[in-house]
């Protein structure tokens, strides 16, 4: 229902983010993360940052995956 | 700072200006005749005969303008129909109220659009419109080619190749960044470009390989296999993974949320082409800069006849449907 | 990350007995779709499609009276794209700005502010559509137009809240739903805990999933795992966006605008609170308030039945107009007009 994509901060200035993906710069409203920070990562809907990405939980999610892919695909074989 | 008024349309002093200092003296007084018509040597009979007219805003953008996107659509008609261009009309329709200045820079591209091309621009015409009933220009072209070989079109089997000379949508991607406040940190251009010469190319060195070819111009890539797959006896499948499209393309595309496959390009055209010979019509495209990127992106198929389907990342399928809607930025 | 590896374990997962799962958000009913998921699905799963397409909820006399709005009251109708050419009782946005009516698709509910902000001569007005993903933006906005003192913005209200509308499916019965994938965006705002009553209240198993390949996948694998579960879970495979408690930030932006309201949705009817109406401090930005009109009363479609596809009762195929007296190029209903739509999802990419 609501199509919102990843792009990483570059620059604050004053109530707009400008904010990269695959080198698209557009600048963005951020009053609904006002403790967003140059190089974070969030996710645009419309024209606004509705959430930070949070490379930690990403990060452990990756892991948890490869393990499962990696011991399902064995028992598979 | 000039600009056009009514009276550049007048028939009377200002225009013969317009058109002698201006135009002629930009597009070649050789070659434009104020004649009523182009008198023209053909060197054969059969010739391939084209129109195009031309409107886009912004009328200047990376990569081109209105100008040379007029003589580029033209002289690419005419080459993907296995003809070398020859001849071009230019017909302007001017807005009041347009600077000199640009129509000055428009001028300029065209010829230089012409020169590349290798083309002669050798009749034309102008009128003007007032305020509010036109966009700033629209061009007309027309186009006269000849054919030294036959018209490219043969039975496409099974098994062909689709090919393409480069990267996917960046002319319509150019625009709609323009149009909704996206800039780019490395640059975006449009691919505008005259693939005349690399056509001919590819036909000199294979000339029984072309089966089929066509520029993907609106409605992209998706567009011209669904025309060729239209109620035939074969289905035509690209490979998601081998298409060649730009970051900068991809993330316009994912932002305004439309499909790069269906976004217009100026420079691109799509072959298919007997398998024998797809390595070797790569390697002739990519002595090209047109052609440097050119890619295998799929092939045609004995399955899902009649339709265009597109083999995703994870090796699911997907149809890539006819273009229904103007693609517009969405939210969801 | 091995993408590939992952897809084939989603299409070797074995299933016993058939399983229906809802993806309750139209950008999943697309993107199971458009990535190609959701044909390398196992044997035995069937996949509902939900109400998460704002547009195909909206219901007719709201664009019919946007419509009435800006002819009587002379004023610039301001839209997301999606809203362009879905079919309103007599007409269309599309159709009535090709007879002149002022019509601007804008990207962000900010473009239609600037708007009004450099046009004061002229009135704007927002359709403010959009689920609990968009209404904190369109909340800034008309926060925004009142620190600006802008007298020629408006907004009309037409946000919908997707957690009663998922209670109706619930409640209703209609449908055998075994599991839930959840929307992504929508989590991101409202947080995974607002969803914790599908398995608390019905025993029902979710997964709030992303939208990328993998994150189908995903989701779905998770979802398959719980089936097998005997206590129900709401879990959250988008972790790396969606938070247990959203983002309070724009909740409290949100319900500082808008209260909740009863809300109509087209092939549901009305839901109580399920809607966001201005609060009266924002009256004056309100097109309801400002711009009174009369509207004939909103027409449907006789066999049009989008209204049981948007409650998981039938899929698109099952509907006598599909593909013959509706097609994307004439929609008789607004799922198959919206690109999230599951009727142009199904037309555009089902068909084979």
């Amino acid at each position: 229902m609501c199509l919102a994509i990843p792009m990483t901060v570059k620059k604050i200035e004053g109530s707009k983010a400008i904010v990269e993906s695959m080198g698209v710069e557009k600048a963005v409203d951020i009053a609904l993360t006002p403790d967003v920070k140059v190089n974070d990562k969030v996710i645009v809907h419309a024209g606004f940052i509705i959430e930070i990405l949070d490379p930690e939980a990403a990060r452990e999610i990756e892991a948890t995956w490869d393990e499962y892919t990696t011991l399902l695909n064995q028992e598979q074989k | 700072m000039d600009i056009i008024v009514p009276a550049h349309g007048s028939g009377g002093k200002l225009m013969n200006d317009l058109i002698t200092n201006l135009i002629q003296s930009i597009l070649g007084s050789d070659s434009i005749q104020l004649d009523d018509a182009a008198s023209l040597n053909l060197p054969t009979q059969a010739i391939a005969f084209t129109t195009d007219s031309y409107t886009i805003t912004p009328i200047e953008f990376s990569g081109g303008t209105i100008g040379s996107l007029a003589i580029n659509g033209t002289v690419n008609d005419l080459a993907v129909m296995g003809a070398t261009p020859l001849y071009i009309s230019c017909a302007l329709i001017l807005e009041e109220g347009l600077e000199i200045e640009t129509l000055k820079r428009i001028l300029v591209s065209m010829k230089e659009a012409a020169l590349k091309a290798n083309v002669a621009i050798v009749t034309g015409d102008t009128k003007v419109v007032p305020k509010g009933k036109g966009d700033s220009i629209y061009i007309n072209t027309a186009g006269i080619g000849v054919f030294t070989t036959p018209p490219q079109r043969r039975q496409i089997n099974p098994g062909d190749s689709i090919i393409i000379n480069g990267t996917i949508g960046d002319h319509g991607t150019t625009i709609m960044a323009l149009r909704n406040n996206l800039t780019f940190s490395k640059g975006l251009s449009s691919d505008c470009a005259a693939l005349n010469h690399l056509i001919h190319d590819v036909i000199r060195n294979y000339p029984e390989a072309i089966k089929f070819m066509r520029d993907a111009t609106r409605g992209g890539v998706a567009s011209v296999l669904n025309e060729i797959t239209k109620n035939a006896s074969f289905g035509a499948t690209l490979i998601e993974e081998n298409l060649p499209i730009k970051d900068e393309v991809r993330g316009v595309a994912e932002i305004l949320g439309i499909d790069p496959l269906y976004i217009a390009n100026e420079g691109k055209v799509v072959m298919i082409v007997d398998s024998r010979y797809t390595d070797g019509i790569i390697h002739v495209l990519k002595q090209h800069p047109e052609g440097k990127d050119a890619a295998v992106i799929g092939q045609i198929t004995d399955q899902f006849h009649g339709k265009a389907y597109i083999e995703t990342k994870i090796g699911g399928k997907r149809i890539l449907p006819v273009l229904i809607e103007e693609q517009l930025p969405r939210i969801c | 990350m091995d993408i590939k590896k992952e897809a084939a374990v989603l299409s070797q997962f074995r299933i016993d007995t058939p399983v229906a799962i809802m993806e309750v958000c139209g950008t999943h009913t697309t993107e199971f779709f458009r990535t190609g998921v959701k044909d390398i699905f196992p044997e035995n799963l069937r996949l509902i499609d939900g109400p998460g397409c704002p547009v195909c909820v909206t219901s007719n006399d709201y664009l019919d009276t946007a419509i009435a709005m800006g002819w009587q009251h002379n004023c610039v109708i301001t839209t997301f794209g999606d809203m362009m050419k879905v079919p309103s009782s007599y007409s269309s946005l599309a159709k009535e700005k090709s007879k002149g009516l002022s019509v601007e698709v804008v990207y962000s509910p900010m473009d239609a502010v600037d708007m009004a902000e450099k046009n004061p001569e002229k009135k704007f007005i927002f359709l403010s559509i959009g689920f609990e993903t968009t209404a904190p933006a369109e909340a800034v906005c008309v926060r925004e137009a009142k620190k600006k003192n802008l007298k020629n913005f408006f907004i009309l209200p037409g946000n919908k809240l997707t957690v009663p509308a998922v209670k109706v499916l619930l409640d209703s019965g209609e449908v055998n739903i075994d599991g839930f994938i959840l929307p992504g965006h929508v989590s991101a705002i409202i947080g995974r805990k607002a969803w914790d009553f599908i398995a608390t209240d019905y025993g029902k198993p979710s997964v709030i999933a992303g939208f990328e390949d993998y994150d189908l996948i995903r989701a779905t694998l998770m979802l398959l795992h719980l089936l097998k579960d005997t206590t129900p879970k709401v879990l959250n495979e988008y972790a790396r966006v969606v938070r247990d408690d959203g983002n309070p930030k724009a909740l409290e932006i949100v319900y500082s605008v808008f209260t909740k309201g009863n809300a109509t949705w087209r092939g549901i009817g009305i839901i109580p609170e399920s809607g966001l109406d201005l609060k009266p401090e924002y009256a004056d930005f309100d097109a309801y308030k400002q711009f009174p009109v009369e509207v004939p009363l909103p027409k449907e479609h006789p066999g049009c039945r989008c209204g049981e596809l948007l409650r998981g009762v039938i899929i698109p195929t099952d509907c006598p107009l599909f593909g013959k007296a509706c097609t994307p190029e004439h929609a008789v209903g607004p799922c198959m007009v919206s690109s999230e739509g599951p009727c142009s999802a199904y037309y555009k990419y089902g068909r084979k």
